[in-house]
């Protein structure tokens, strides 16, 4: 068995915690007591909300829609799909057609590509995210 | 937080979550609009904690919560009416003479005109508009005057309204005023529902600002961005999430890229946004689940989960934290950072990142206030910015000495209705928020077996003086309507809300208190108001559905034994 020591998905506070994986799936979760937020404890979403990750729902694969059916596409496909049309509208319409959703869910680095990309490759400053809900 | 950066010139919280294990006799926890225990769960248990060992707490919530029944003074308000309360404690204050005149006179700007309209919000006309009495106005305000250190908390409560700017700035007035910043034990403390709300914000995910809060429309700023990623940065200040919905409305936003978010289930007013995104050419929704948003989608990008990468969150207290990869993503998934870089060079920009690491140096490198972290520093400490230099100890508590836009700010604001008022047709108010075992819309926890027997369904707190002339008993199944929609749900008869108001949450798909919600923004942030709006209740039929039997959770049964039997206990390890 593995140990993770990692900060919890859930709310703002930044508890840390371990996952326990075996064989690629995380069977427990133990509170980080050093030098934590938590100092030890975690309430129910840290310690019981874990097995969304191991889902049966999980998205797998890339998706396009193609007459009218989200369908299983290649990665390659995706992306050359999304950056020809992209590209399209920044070409056309200029940067302010496009506007991106970043994540309060993912990580910081995660969140300054996605603003890199719409300001630096799209040229549009329209990135935002739902905090404001 | 726009408020809060016009009062003081930062938008996080002042202080630090630890800094409550050390309250006790003398020392205030004053909580606004925030159900702590449910939402911030250890940081409630902490100031629970604290009320035990003697700290006073002053709590303002409409609804009675876990952290009401350990108020010293709970100031039940109508919702929507909070700067006329803090208006009238500060009122108090100054009629006693309990400001901290030294702090006033040393580092603050623009007490005169606080003064004038402080000097308008008597109690007893306070008292008319909130619904408190002036008598606990009073002894709020005498706790709060009277305290060594008094730490104001506050979430969504406050700055889901229309008068969210303002709200927050009647916040920060009354720190001010009373000398509570820049010490510990004291501080404007906003608590941030999502993990990485405030790393969002800091990696600049906002319209106005790059990296690190630094303004897009200074010249000096968008040549710093420039040299260093090689293109010219656009100079017009880009859309807000309303904005965009709007731009799809008149065709000038053509392609939508939606990132790890499921507007369809949190933000207000659905049938609107779901109309918007069927409307926009080009959809684009990169997720772990085939959320409602997905399914409406022309592209669906299989992302990773927390616990399947590599990474960094910044938490409520801006302390920034390792994220670290257990486990490998299912199927062709990959982490995020990795599809947003690939699609990045698959548009001929170059992006050859090969962890998440190089990504942080290259973002430190243009952040001032995280120039001094590094992956190497976070393995043995944790830090919380401003942290300058790689030698610098991280900053615990802002403001310590002046405020970082020099002098603090008394920003007046005055009391404004609510948008949306209950009327004949919808004479109900209904308000929202957070059970504790779920989270936002519910795609992650409902999910969960040990969660999802905790609060399976919707339930509708209605007053028993209500649900008696509706002839609704508890559990019998009822219909919520606004202007904007309906939905079904079951009714739990309960004194926590008072007479006139209903509450419901947004966690559940199937009967989304959304539906309901008004797009009434805040005219300065944009921030909708998710709090208030006027419902009309009926009853359907008795006894209630149990809307759990038919659908969504059947559907979704997790793996059974992918989790062990957790120990109950919270005890250190
Ligand atoms: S364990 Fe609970 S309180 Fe701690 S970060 Fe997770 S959700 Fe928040």
């Amino acid at each position: 068995m593995q140990q993770v020591l990692t900060t919890c998905p859930y709310c703002g506070s930044g508890c840390t915690l371990y996952l326990e994986v075996e064989d690629n799936t995380i069977v427990r979760v133990k509170p980080n007591s050093v030098n934590s937020v938590n100092e030890g404890a975690l309430c129910s979403k840290g310690h019981f909300g874990m097995d969304f990750v191991h889902s049966k729902d999980r998205l797998t694969s890339p998706l396009i829609r193609k007459n009218g059916e989200l369908t299983k596409a290649s990665w390659e496909e995706a992306y050359n799909y999304i950056a020809s049309r992209l590209l399209q509208y920044a070409g056309e319409f200029g940067g302010k057609s496009i506007a991106g959703f970043s994540s309060a869910r993912c990580t910081n680095e995660e969140n300054y590509l996605m603003q890199k990309m719409m300001r630096a490759v799209l040229g549009s400053n329209s990135v935002d995210h739902c905090a404001r809900l | 937080m726009e408020g809060l950066s016009t009062t003081l010139g930062s938008g996080a919280m002042t202080n630090s979550i630890a800094e409550l294990h050390t309250m006790g006799p003398g020392d205030t926890i004053f909580a606004i609009g925030t159900n702590t225990t449910e939402c911030h769960p250890i940081i409630g248990i902490a100031m629970i904690k604290a009320v035990k060992r003697g700290a006073k707490l002053i709590v303002v919530d409409p609804r009675a919560t876990t952290l009401t029944q350990h108020a010293d003074v709970w100031l039940r308000l109508q919702p929507g009416s909070d700067v006329a309360l803090l208006n009238a404690i500060a009122h108090v204050i100054l009629q006693n003479g309990w400001e901290a005149t030294e702090y006033i006179a040393k580092h603050t700007e623009n007490f005169s005109e606080f003064k004038k309209i402080a000097a308008r919000y008597f109690p007893y006309k306070a008292a008319e508009i909130t619904g408190v009495p002036a008598t606990l106005i009073k002894d709020a305000a005498k706790i709060i005057g009277q305290s060594r250190n008094v730490a104001i908390y506050y979430t969504m409560g406050v700055t889901q309204h229309t008068s969210g700017v303002d709200n927050v700035m009647a916040v920060s007035n009354i720190a001010v005023l009373t000398g509570n910043i820049g010490r510990a034990k004291t501080g404007v403390n906003p608590l941030r529902g999502q993990n990485n709300v405030q790393g969002a914000c800091d990696m600049g995910a906002l319209p106005d600002v790059l990296p690190g809060y630094q303004k897009v429309q200074k010249t000096d700023v968008r040549e710093k961005f420039a040299k260093a990623w090689g293109v010219e940065i656009p100079e017009e200040q880009g859309l807000t999430v309303p904005s965009v919905l709007d731009g799809i409305e008149k065709g000038e936003v053509k392609a939508v890229y939606i990132f790890g978010e499921n507007p369809l289930r949190s933000d207000p007013d659905i049938n609107h946004v779901k109309h918007c995104l069927e409307k926009v050419e080009l959809l684009i929704v990169q997720d772990i689940f085939l959320t409602e948003t997905a399914q409406i989608a022309d592209v669906v990008l299989p992302g990773a989960a927390f616990a399947e990468k590599d990474g960094t969150f910044t938490s409520t207290e801006r302390r920034v934290q390792r994220v670290r990869k257990a486990i490998e993503p299912p199927g062709q998934c990959k982490p995020d950072w990795q599809i947003l870089s690939e699609l990045i060079a698959a548009m001929g920009y170059p992006a050859a990142y090969s962890h998440p690491q190089e990504i942080f140096e290259e973002m430190r490198q243009l952040t001032p206030s995280y120039n001094g972290i590094s992956y190497a520093r976070l393995e043995n400490e944790s830090l919380q910015w401003p942290c300058p230099t790689n030698d610098h100890p991280g900053t615990p508590i802002l403001h310590v000495g002046s405020s970082i836009r020099g002098k603090a700010r008394f920003v007046p604001a005055d009391f404004r209705l609510p948008a949306e008022l209950p009327d004949k047709e919808y004479p109900m108010m209904l308000t929202t928020g957070r059970v504790v075992a779920h989270y936002h819309t519910g795609t992650m926890t409902r999910r969960c077996w040990g969660l999802r027997g905790v609060a399976p369904y919707e339930m509708v707190e209605i007053h028993p003086e209500d649900a008696a002339a509706l002839a609704i008993e508890d559990g019998d199944q009822i219909s919520v309507s606004s202007r904007r929609g309906e939905v079904l749900a079951v009714a739990k008869v309960t004194t926590r809300v008072s007479p006139g108001l209903v509450f419901m949450t947004f966690h559940y798909s199937e009967s989304s208190g959304n539906m309901l919600t008004n797009t009434a923004c805040d005219p300065t942030t944009q921030t909708p108001e998710l709090k208030v709006c006027a419902v009309a209740v009926r009853k359907v039929k008795s006894p209630g559905v149990h809307l759990a039997d038919t659908g969504f959770l059947q559907q979704n049964t997790a793996p059974e034994g992918v989790f062990h039997q957790p120990a109950l206990s919270n005890a250190p390890h």
